[in-house]
């Protein structure tokens, strides 16, 4: 769909052709897993045409919304990319001891279904030696390290060439200007493709409404962010975007106990994630792609 | 070794670094663009036998003894230590104790030269041997931090060396891991039960 003619346009124009009985009929499945999304959802316009008081209107629907569905106050907030900042991330595999408190704070931080355990960072137990994602255990439960492995969390890698972006037929994901590949869950289809074509496995998608006690709810959200996603949408880590717009850095970051973890503005000269760049031997996962993350692996030796 | 009661009215609960980092913590204070670097309990207690409800061991500030008596000259070797320093774990290459702290005056270090140094100097002392880890680490590449990674908008808390490492047994210990695995069938990932019926 070129950026000109509206979804909404589309909907007319199918109902049209149609005739109403049949277009009743055909946007059957569409209603039924957009149970949860409103009128005022359904016609949103396409995030990058929002003017600054349509987002404020959807905001405070979005937060009356989690009130009455979750039983908690929220403040949701749409804060634009920094000027001047492109975001870096990069992970030591030589400290990294596999703990996933990381995976554990992502889960905390986004808001991610109780009931399935959810977390946009996978820590893969890797065979000393090998790179091979697809032979990484994520599943496994005994005490870290263990001999003969290595951890190597996964998550988003913000792609500049993102393969994801690509494919999604209704433009619902795209890259922000700081780097960060985000999603509109009031836009998303939630036909997968993207999900498909992530190399890395790093999206999600929303197979039930997410169960989460009121008293766990993370209450600073952003709305491309951590906000509760509706059920039948596509998710991803965003670089904790409601938290790293502000200054602040990654809850993964924060949770790691080792110091494995290394954030900040690629853009910066002095910014540790350019020190690291700059003075380590650096590489990305699976860079025959040609996907371009800015998500880098490290070794100290 | 001591009474159980005077040591249960000398454990001083402290936290230990990052060990339990918080859940949402909140922006800490208002922006003054400050890095400043934790003072861990681990510079100023020693462990002890009991746990908190955490499992987590409890920690003796050392004032709790030494305010009450004299503190000896300290030996060389960590198994001549009496009481409370015991139970002391000590696997850090071939040093002394009297390697890093004063003979005269054990909660003081020293740097190899002999000039003294306080106990909340850590990082000048391990920078002595651990060279790389310092260069790392003062370029930000070494060690956890929380706050802000934009001084400009806010603070920033960085860990001491003794917050990740205990000095005497330095070797980062591990764990179980936490978040541990679902029953597939409640994960909707790909070729699960849950998956597959939708596709
Ligand atoms: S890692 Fe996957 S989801 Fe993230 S930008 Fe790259 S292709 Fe997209
Ligand atoms: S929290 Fe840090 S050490 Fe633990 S698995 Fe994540 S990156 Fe590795």
């Amino acid at each position: 769909m070129s950026d000109t003619v509206s979804r909404r346009t589309v909907m007319k124009g199918a109902g049209a052709t149609l005739g109403a009985a049949a277009f009743a009929h055909a946007m059957a499945p569409l209603t039924e897993w957009s149970k949860d999304l409103s009128v005022g959802e359904f016609l949103q316009k396409h995030y990058k045409e929002l003017t600054r008081d349509e987002m404020g209107r959807i905001l405070v629907h979005l937060k009356e919304e989690t009130k009455r569905k979750y039983g908690r106050d929220v403040d949701i907030r749409d804060l634009p990319p920094q000027e001047g900042v492109s975001f870096g991330y990069a992970l030591n595999l030589s400290v990294c001891i596999g703990c996933r408190k990381c995976s554990e704070a992502c889960h905390q931080e986004n808001n991610h279904d109780r009931r399935t355990g959810n977390s946009y960072i996978r820590v893969l137990e890797m065979q000393q030696g090998s790179l091979d994602l697809e032979h990484g255990n994520a599943n496994y439960d005994h005490p870290v390290p263990a001999e003969g492995k290595y951890y190597l969390p996964v998550q988003c890698h913000q792609c500049d060439n993102a393969p994801c972006v690509k494919v999604c037929p209704v433009q619902a994901t795209w890259k922000e200007a700081d780097g960060v590949v985000v999603v509109d869950y009031n836009w998303c289809i939630g036909c997968r493709y993207c999900e498909a074509a992530c190399p890395y496995h790093a999206r999600r998608f929303n197979w039930a409404k997410p169960e989460i006690p009121a008293e766990e709810i993370n209450p600073d959200q952003g709305y491309l962010s951590n906000r509760i996603r509706p059920q039948g949408v596509v998710e991803k880590c965003t670089f904790c975007l409601h938290r790293t717009r502000a200054g602040r850095l990654p809850a993964c970051l924060e949770a790691c106990p080792t110091g494995a973890r290394v954030f900040g503005n690629l853009l910066d000269p002095k910014s540790p994630i350019r020190w690291v760049l700059e003075n380590k031997r650096v590489f990305v996962l699976k860079e025959e792609l040609g996907t371009r993350p800015r998500f880098f692996y490290f070794f100290d030796k | 070794m001591m009474r159980p009661a005077l040591a249960a009215l000398l454990l001083a609960v402290v936290g230990c670094g990052k060990d339990q980092p918080a859940r949402f913590q909140p922006p800490p204070g208002a922006p003054t663009g400050r890095e400043t670097l934790l003072q861990p309990a681990k510079l100023t207690s020693v462990e002890s036998d009991r746990k908190d409800a955490l499992g987590r061991p409890l920690r003796v500030s050392c004032e709790s003894c030494h305010s009450l008596r004299e503190t000896k000259p300290m030996p060389s070797r960590p198994e001549e230590l009496k009481e409370f320093h015991q139970g002391l774990q000590f696997r850090h290459g071939e040093l002394a104790c009297t390697s890093c702290h004063q003979a005269e005056a054990p909660r003081t270090l020293h740097l190899a030269t002999g000039e003294p140094l306080p106990m909340t100097e850590v990082v000048t002392l391990c920078a002595q041997c651990h060279g790389p880890q310092y260069r790392d680490f003062k370029a930000g590449a070494h060690g956890g931090m929380t706050g802000y990674w934009d001084l400009s908008r806010g603070d920033r808390t960085r860990n001491n060396c003794v917050s990740c490492h205990d000095p005497h047994t330095p070797k980062y210990a591990g764990g179980h891991p936490v978040m541990p695995p679902r029953d597939p069938s409640a994960h909707g990932e790909p070729g699960t039960k849950e998956s597959r019926d939708h596709e």
